[in-house]
């Protein structure tokens, strides 16, 4: 499919007629023109620039084999094995065939579970994309010191190694002596004195999004701001002259100019947000009663927790199905915006 | 005239809220801090005590001498450094011929990194732990740090191909045309102008090396064998409610980290934007 898409742009390309560009099209010609040979090059000929981008990408490319690609395979086959402790311990190969998946697309559980991991991701991939453009455009309005200070708050909080971070949290959420339940008694709130954050399905998942919320608005916010700073101002002043409000200036201006911004932060986040273990692992083990499992803690508690590996494994290879079905749209732009700047190469 | 006042009134409320965010964003950490400091009566009381007015450093030395602190420390230290340094280099030789170079399978190739980048390490642990166990590594330094290195590597060279594209074409030819080599043009030409990206990125790289927490829970259960975050989240049940003691182990755990992104922070946030925005 690659090549065909090669071919395609090939024809539609512009002629940006830059320096190297030349000899690069002959050879690229000659490869559309498959077997054809080689037309004769014109000026210095390279004839290492075939090998060159290969040996360059061999090492990354062989680690990525090696290290992804062996367990993940590793992984495919587990998934189609009866492999629980007793297998592990006497290095037994017992095959089930589909019979792991069967089990796993037929429980309730696991649907269960995608819905929530899906619901979870998106409740805090929309609040961080929100709040982060929000207080990013805020960062923009401020005078010199206040942006200052803001920014260093949010480095502090960016910064933070997410382990560490999960302590303070749970720390600040303490039943008895934490912050929180003593500002809402202050506030009025007497009932939430003695609050048990990890007691219900909901008050668990609150302490989880304000976490993950709290570390990852940073990154949109500051990049936002730094995004906003490479927007001409003869476009916001053109703006303004047309009579726009502030909303306006953003859909019609900060938003089409930032929209390459936008596609790969959300994309990141949805990547991160969805990933997220420590957190929900160390605040409450995905309890109360396994009410917060995600797809990942469900992989990792079916799979080591409960010892069923073959199990663990299927769930897992499905969790990446289910990535990259939430990822597909933003992978094909890329890809295919990648096609129109190797026509410039 | 009005104009001026409106604006005084209007500024009132971005600077408000500014502060209140502010707060909002410090206060975890300056809790983890200052409850650190404060001896345990401070801590297990009805009302918080806001500043660690009778400083004490016991907590901290309860943590450090926890049992395997500092040979957790020492390996954390050299799995991130090795895990970063190797990844770097990797990624840079990689992200080169992406950007600068055209060749057959280009867009296969970028599109393995980005998936790449999508793998969620937390559900493999169980084939990379009979892997490792296979290979009779477990309890080993080797096996974290070649892991770790490619959960950095893609986020890396996808990263420092916006560097790289970054700089422009022209120096590198112009090198050439005065009789450099396409690796003497690289090396004194094009990798001093990479040196902030270069930083940049490895700040990532360092966060994610520092904080991996699922595959050493699986890989290294021998005690003092591990890293810090097991450390601190076994720390953590061993010594349950003891607040001042986690904190303080949160806090010796978190320093690193925060200092170096408060160096590096600056050439961290616009260089990923342009990485983002060059796509």
């Amino acid at each position: 499919m690659a090549v065909q898409l090669d071919a395609a742009g090939e024809e539609t390309a512009p002629h940006t007629g830059k320096g190297a560009d030349p000899p690069t099209r002959g050879t690229a010609g000659g490869r559309t023109t498959r077997r054809t040979p080689r037309p004769p090059a014109r000026r210095t000929p390279r004839p290492p620039a075939r090998r060159t981008p290969y040996l360059l990408l061999l090492p990354a490319l062989l680690a990525t084999a090696v290290f992804l690609g062996w367990p993940l395979v590793r992984n495919l086959l587990l998934s189609f094995q009866n492999l629980n402790m007793k297998e592990l311990i006497q290095h037994l190969t017992d095959w089930r065939g589909t019979g792991n998946y069967q089990e796993v697309l037929g429980s309730e559980q696991f649907w269960r579970v995608t819905g929530r991991t899906v619901v979870f991701t998106a409740v805090n991939v929309v609040l961080i994309m929100v709040l982060g453009v929000l207080i990013g455009l805020l960062l923009a309005r401020l005078g010199k010191k206040m942006r200052l200070t803001l920014s260093l708050a949010l480095v502090l909080a960016w910064a933070m190694p997410v382990v560490a971070a999960t302590t303070v949290f749970q720390w600040l959420f303490d039943s008895r002596y934490g912050v929180v339940n003593w500002l809402l008694d202050k506030l009025g709130r007497h009932g939430m004195a003695h609050y048990d954050w990890v007691g219900t399905q909901l008050s668990t998942f609150f302490v989880i999004t304000v976490l993950i919320v709290w570390q990852s608005l940073p990154f949109v916010a500051l990049n936002l701001y730094a995004a906003t700073t490479t927007i001409p101002r003869e476009l916001y002043e053109a703006a303004r002259m047309d009579g726009a409000g502030t909303w306006k200036v953003f859909t019609s201006v900060t938003f089409p100019f930032l929209k390459p911004f936008f596609l790969a932060t959300t994309f990141l986040e949805i990547i991160w947000v969805f990933k997220a273990f420590p957190q929900i692992f160390a605040i409450n083990q995905g309890g109360p009663d396994r009410l917060t499992e995600t797809l990942p803690i469900y992989a990792f508690t079916e799979g080591v927790g409960n010892l069923h590996f073959g199990m663990g494994a299927a769930i897992s290879l499905l969790t990446i199905a289910v990535l990259l079905v939430m990822t597909a749209y933003y992978l094909r732009l890329t890809l295919k915006q990648e096609q129109q700047e190797e026509n410039e190469l | 005239m009005k104009r001026t006042a409106l604006s005084t009134a209007g500024r009132i409320w971005p600077n408000a809220t500014a502060a209140l965010l502010a707060l909002g964003f410090a206060f975890p950490v300056y809790w983890m801090f200052s409850t650190a400091f404060k001896p345990t009566r401070d801590i297990i009381t009805e009302d918080p005590v806001w500043f660690p007015l009778h400083g004490t450093v016991e907590h901290f030395a309860t943590a450090v001498n926890a049992p395997h602190f500092w040979a957790l420390a020492g390996n954390s230290a050299v799995v991130t450094v090795l895990a970063v340094g190797l990844s770097l280099v990797i990624a840079l030789c990689g992200a080169f011929a992406l950007t600068r170079m055209r060749f057959k399978g280009r867009r296969g190739i970028l599109l393995t990194f980005m998936v790449a980048q999508m793998a969620p390490w937390e559900v493999m642990v169980i084939s990379i732990y009979l892997i490792v166990r296979d290979a009779d590594l477990l309890n080993s330094l080797v096996p974290l740090t070649c892991f770790y290195t490619l959960m950095v590597l893609p986020f890396t060279l996808l990263t420092l191909r916006g560097y790289v594209a970054a700089v422009p074409r022209e120096l590198e030819e112009s090198a050439m045309v005065d009789g450099c080599s396409r690796r003497q043009a690289f090396r004194k030409v094009v990798l001093p102008l990479l040196a902030p990206g270069l930083m940049a990125t490895s700040l990532f790289g360092f966060i994610t090396a520092w904080n991996e927490f699922p595959l050493v829970l699986v890989l290294n259960k021998e005690p003092g064998t591990g890293t810090l975050p097991l450390w601190l989240s076994q720390f953590q049940t061993q010594f349950g409610d003891d607040w001042g003691a986690t904190m303080a182990a949160a806090s010796l755990f978190a320093v690193p980290v925060l200092v170096l992104f408060l160096f590096l922070q600056r050439k961290a946030v616009g260089g990923l934007t342009s990485g983002a925005v060059k796509g």
